[in-house]
């Protein structure tokens, strides 16, 4: 018995010291939260009283009366059902064009550097640009070309406040992807596409559907998942954009609503509701990115 | 070098294809050469209608301005500079450190359930930060760390992103070196300085780009756990000064915009060539 507990440790010893200092943090800021957040939405805690167990009834409040909940779900899943998609074959696209491109790096750099940018900071030119008087640019120019008398409210009109902030950040995001997919185009094997282009492959496209895509299966994902998290997460650029709350909700996300009651109200069994349900959200998108781009190696 | 001989043809698509691109990067650079050049502008020409794109009398004086006048919350800006430099460059150093202490731990010694313990980080790179910060708060509360800057570096340490990284790059290194050091007579702690560490170095340069770019950007983190202005970092006290809304500002304000920015791009571009070689082992074989 001895004798198998100290090989036992021998065997691990290094190892586990060297794993020690991440995996202890990792668990308590990371995996933890997930199961308390869980735990804490079936009750009702403010910080200051012990929680007390109310079942269901946060989910319940959530789903069936709380019309601003359900106004940050919909802008929510709008907002990345646009943005991820367009953001993530955009950022594809690129990679592939650039990839073929000489000056490759500056072009790279010039791609990338928005999604280096503080949302915070960027708002300021986008708000600028957006300007809801005849200063801004957008206006100026609708203006000059005789398409509108007066200025349009562009982030106090809820219905020009989420196509924006789609744009926007459409535009900060391309960058994470790009860089993967970038790199990944740079791995795919040489000698594969002249074997392809023995075996009858015609042109750039084909290579793309036939020899590149197949061979980036573990980048796409990768991307794919990082767009995920970004895309559900989605709350500076809104606030920065349209102030919180943001006139008729319309930018409102499942994040500004989760800091509504977690920060500002200190509701936080209902707010760790809110949390679990995009918690759900994201894995579920991420699960089926998984399977759609399975290696089948 | 080869070249290749284009028939007309090819010439054309060839360049549309470089117009396109150029367009596309118009669109994504434009907005950050407008920041640069707002940045110079003196006040009559940031309020100038209609408004103008280029600069055409160059001025430091918006960078004095933010030095000085907006010391008028008590709180000089260099502060919150100082803040947000201090904060970000102790994160991305144990960030750093950790994840690849952790990864070599994983990748070239033995942990006990390291395929479970593996499926969960890659999970965790599925959802945003923003679902943990609830109970992130509860502990850092606990732990009395609420308005001080360890409440903005101790949870952004153990980042799954990070260990994601390090982890698929160190399972490129042949373990035919570490076990020539084990037979020179090396300790463990001398193979992870000499020999693990310079050979991670495009990974670390990488962690470091990435580190410091979400950390420096950060703007819920201090949101939740700063409350004190003398304690504030950029994004926030950029926040503020916009609300304010006043006009008099606004050279400040473009001065301020420009020096958050600045530098992430610097870092990156610094290290680009390290940052792509390192992505290439990023893919999630699933």
């Amino acid at each position: 018995m001895n004798r198998k507990v100290s090989a036992l440790v021998s065997k691990y010893k290094v190892g586990t010291l060297f794993f020690l200092p991440f995996f202890t943090l990792f668990v308590i800021f990371v995996v933890l939260p997930i199961f308390t957040a869980i735990g804490t939405s079936f009750t009702d805690y403010d910080l200051l009283n012990p929680g007390k167990f109310v079942g269901l009834s946060n989910y319940r409040l959530l789903l069936f009366d709380d019309d601003i909940f359900v106004t940050a779900l919909k802008n929510t899943l709008v907002f990345a059902l646009f943005s991820g998609p367009i953001g993530y074959l955009a950022s594809f696209f690129m990679a592939w064009i650039i990839n073929q491109l000489r000056f490759k790096s500056v072009f790279a750099l010039a791609f990338y550097a928005p999604s280096i940018t503080s949302s915070v900071a960027m708002s300021v030119v986008w708000l600028y640009i957006f300007s809801s008087d005849r200063y801004g640019f957008a206006n100026n120019l609708l203006y000059n070309m005789g398409f509108i008398n007066q200025p349009i409210l562009w982030n106090q009109d809820a219905t020009t406040i989420m196509p924006i902030i789609i744009l926007i950040s459409i535009w900060m995001s391309m960058g994470t992807g790009f860089l993967v997919f970038l790199a990944g185009l740079q791995n795919v094997s040489p000698d594969i596409c002249e074997a392809g282009q023995i075996d009858g492959i015609r042109n750039r496209f084909q290579e793309l559907v036939y020899i590149t895509l197949p061979q980036m299966k573990p980048q796409l994902l990768f991307g794919a998942i990082n767009a995920i998290s970004g895309a559900f997460g989605v709350f500076d650029i809104a606030v920065a954009f349209a102030g919180m709350p943001s006139p008729g909700y319309a930018a409102h996300t499942l994040v500004a609503h989760l800091y509504d009651y977690a920060f500002v109200r200190f509701e936080m069994g209902y707010a760790s509701a809110v949390a679990c349900v995009l918690f759900l959200l994201t894995f579920f998108f991420g699960r089926i990115c998984m399977k759609v781009f399975a290696s089948n190696d | 070098m080869k070249y290749r001989i284009f028939t007309k043809r090819q010439l054309v698509a060839r360049i549309l294809l470089y117009l396109a691109v150029l367009l596309m990067l118009a669109f994504t650079a434009l907005p950050l050469i407008y920041v640069v050049l707002t940045a110079f502008k003196p006040l009559d020409e940031l309020l100038r209608f209609p408004p103008t794109f280029f600069v055409s009398r160059p001025t430091m004086t918006n960078f004095s301005d933010l030095v000085t006048t907006l010391g008028s919350s008590d709180v000089p800006f260099l502060r919150y500079i100082f803040n947000s430099l201090l904060t970000t460059v102790i994160t991305v150093f144990l960030s750093v450190i950790v994840c690849c202490m952790g990864a070599y731990g994983m990748v070239k010694h033995k942990v006990p359930f390291s395929n479970f313990i593996f499926l969960i980080i890659v999970s965790a790179l599925m959802f945003s930060g923003h679902v943990t910060q609830i109970s992130n708060f509860m502990i850092v509360n606990s732990l009395g760390l609420v308005d001080t800057y360890w409440a903005l570096i101790i949870p952004k340490i153990a980042v799954a992103f990070n260990f994601f990284m390090v982890k698929q790059f160190i399972e490129q290194m042949p373990d035919a070196y570490l076990e020539a050091a084990r037979i020179d007579g090396a300790g463990e702690t001398l193979i992870f300085t000499r020999l693990v560490m310079p050979y991670l170095r495009p990974a670390v340069a990488t962690l470091t780009v990435f580190s410091f770019v979400n950390n420096w950007n950060d703007y819920f983190s201090p949101l939740i756990f700063i409350t004190k202005e003398q304690l504030k970092t950029l994004p926030l006290a950029l926040q503020s000064i916009g609300e304010s809304g006043n006009i008099a500002r606004a050279g400040a304000m473009a001065a301020a915009t420009f020096l958050m920015t600045l530098p992430t791009i610097l870092v990156f571009s610094f290290m680009q060539r390290q940052v792509i070689q390192t992505m290439a082992h990023s893919g999630i074989k699933a």
